[in-house]
């Protein structure tokens, strides 16, 4: 066990340094001034001089490269010049929560659906109600999150007027309904899908039939017996796709002009603000190396057969 | 074709127990290839035609799916989008399994060093969650061109393709067949092209189905963000101006969004299908 957690906070280490690596040289590689692109081409010399300086600019390249480590590591992800004393972290932390709450809504609601619906299809292989929502939940892969979004609002806000528009700045969970719903279809799907196929190998062992024949209730064994054992493979889905929810996050709250990480990065592209790019870049992948670790450590404690070695 | 197929471990009878619904995709899937390479002759209207005078106007005799902000015929856009939907998904994983077998095939049969660094390249690639890499690459280019979302999303999509091959070599590197043809005196690259890869290729047909869905999706969401191709009319791009006029009508972000979903849709259907009848266990589903 100590020698799984070694290695594998050591190539989380790795992939870290690798992403801050892969992202300062990729940034580095836009073409044209950053500092014109930040302030304008008709900015002052002097204004310029010194937002060259501020963003390191002036420095060899290597150089640049261990500065922005040193601003990784205290974690301010660069200080944004075009506002001096606020850090690209400071900002970051104003629009985390707001992504937080959209991701995990969006994950209470697949979980919700998905996996009581993916049992329902295991307990009766190959019937009608199985074959139907094999059908829905490909079609919930299917359908692209862009469109789920302007079509849930055509539906409910325009036509039905029973949840608000977006931008009529309302708060509270309402404001959360639809674009907890468009971002978590997809995740509901796919938690189906795997619940069911998970349900249907459980179901199949000698264990569960044992249950049964010592006259165990159906429902006991399909809900204490089988379910806890197939919940396994469940609960790595809910961690991998936890970095889906926020990739998907800069569609939703794009539909729904919601702020948020995903937000701030397209006004980031948008300004052409490296800085911006690069701080919403590296904090929605760092989430991500972090809820795989985590899910990582919590599967070998849900599931004490599992052994590292 | 056939033969090829047997190669790959497809054999006649599986084709005739492929499910109903794969073979609805198959035929969606035709006629979208169809309107994809006929195009020009199919489309209402010259892809270049605008009306400023009929802006945004609903489904009518003239415009079967109405008009966009710029006067443009909105079936018109729809039929060409076809062909950067068609050009992304099938360039982007000819490139990614393309790769990803060669490098995932060296990784899992050579081991050492040199598995380690392709895993752990793998490993940085697959921390950038789904299309966040590719809007990254897109930034640097100033006007994103076709070539350059294909590039973008090529570059984050090998990785899994790799791991999959190399999970594949692993499982069989050692099997009598390996170690018959290493006794007859083949070399490795025969020995790994010829007999190993070839044996690991079912699921990686599986995923590169998928893949094509995956990378129609991809592209759609970076048009969507105002990132996809900016030289050819993509169904992304629309949904995007339809979104933003949705209040006032409708039916720009309902079609464009039709499009996408059905061709997904179909690839899915013909993936699940390949699953079923190329996985031997036959229940999985997921």
């Amino acid at each position: 066990m100590t020698r799984f957690l070694v290695r594998r906070f050591f190539t989380s280490f790795i992939v870290l340094f690798g992403v801050v690596t892969l992202v300062f040289f990729i940034l580095r590689a836009v073409p044209g001034d950053p500092v014109e692109s930040i302030l304008g081409e008709q900015a002052l010399e002097v204004d310029k001089e010194q937002m060259r300086e501020c963003l390191n600019l002036d420095e060899p390249l290597w150089n640049q490269y261990l500065l922005f480590w040193q601003d990784v590591f205290d974690l301010s992800f660069g200080e944004l010049c075009d506002q001096p004393g606020v850090t690209v972290a400071e900002q970051l932390v104003e629009v985390i929560p707001a992504t937080f709450e959209l991701a995990l809504a969006a994950m209470f609601f697949a979980i919700l659906i998905g996996i009581p619906l993916g049992i329902i299809a295991a307990i009766r292989p190959y019937s009608w109600i199985d074959n139907t929502s094999a059908v829905i939940s490909l079609m919930g892969i299917s359908i692209p999150n862009f469109w789920l979004g302007p079509m849930l609002l055509i539906l409910f806000s325009l036509t039905l007027q029973v949840l608000p528009n977006p931008g009529a700045q309302v708060t509270g969970l309402t404001a959360l309904v639809l674009p907890a719903i468009t971002l978590g279809t997809a995740m509901s799907a796919k938690l189906m899908r795997m619940t069911r196929s998970s349900m249907l190998e459980v179901l199949n062992r000698e264990f569960v039939r044992t249950a049964k024949a010592k006259g165990v209730s159906r429902a006991r064994v399909v809900l204490k017996h089988a379910l806890r054992n197939a919940l396994i493979p469940v609960v790595t889905i809910i961690g991998l796709q936890f970095g889906a929810l926020l990739t998907g996050a800069i569609i939703v709250e794009k539909i729904f002009a919601r702020p948020g990480v995903g937000t701030m990065l397209l006004d980031g592209i948008e300004a052409r603000n490296y800085l911006v790019v690069q701080g919403c870049v590296l904090f929605i992948s760092f989430s991500y190396v972090v809820v795989n670790l985590l899910t990582d450590l919590v599967y070998g404690m849900v599931d004490p057969r599992i052994r590292y070695d | 074709m056939l033969s090829q197929l047997t190669k790959l471990g497809i054999r006649k009878d599986h084709l005739e127990r492929l499910s109903p619904l794969a073979y609805f995709g198959i035929v969606v899937l035709g006629v979208v290839a169809f309107v994809a390479i006929f195009a020009p002759w199919l489309a209402p209207y010259e892809l270049t035609h605008m009306d400023v005078t009929r802006q945004l106007e609903s489904p009518s005799g003239d415009h079967w799916l109405g008009t966009d902000e710029n006067g443009a015929d909105v079936l018109t856009l729809i039929i060409y989008g076809t062909r950067v939907a068609c050009l992304v998904g099938i360039a982007v994983v000819s490139i990614c399994s393309t790769v990803g077998i060669i490098l995932g095939a060296v990784s899992g049969f050579f081991g050492g060093v040199i598995d380690e660094v392709i895993m752990r390249i793998t490993d940085i690639l697959m921390a950038f969650p789904g299309i966040l890499l590719a809007i990254l690459i897109i930034f640097i280019t100033q006007e994103p061109s076709l070539l350059a979302v294909i590039g973008a999303l090529s570059v984050s999509g090998w990785a899994g393709y790799a791991r999959l091959v190399r999970g594949q070599v692993l499982s069989v590197r050692d099997e009598a067949y390996v170690e018959a043809a290493t006794a007859l005196g083949f070399g490795p690259k025969r020995i790994l092209f010829r007999h190993v890869v070839p044996n690991t290729l079912a699921p990686v047909i599986i995923q590169a189905t998928f893949g094509v869905a995956g990378a129609i999706l991809a592209e759609a969401a970076l048009s969507f963000l105002g990132l996809g191709p900016q030289d050819m009319p993509s169904w992304g791009a629309q949904l995007d101006q339809g979104a933003s006029y949705f209040l006032l009508t409708p039916h720009m972000a309902i079609f464009p969004g039709l499009a996408i979903m059905f061709t997904v849709l179909s690839i899915n259907f013909v993936g699940d299908g390949l699953r079923d009848i190329l996985d031997p266990r036959g229940l999985s589903r997921h």
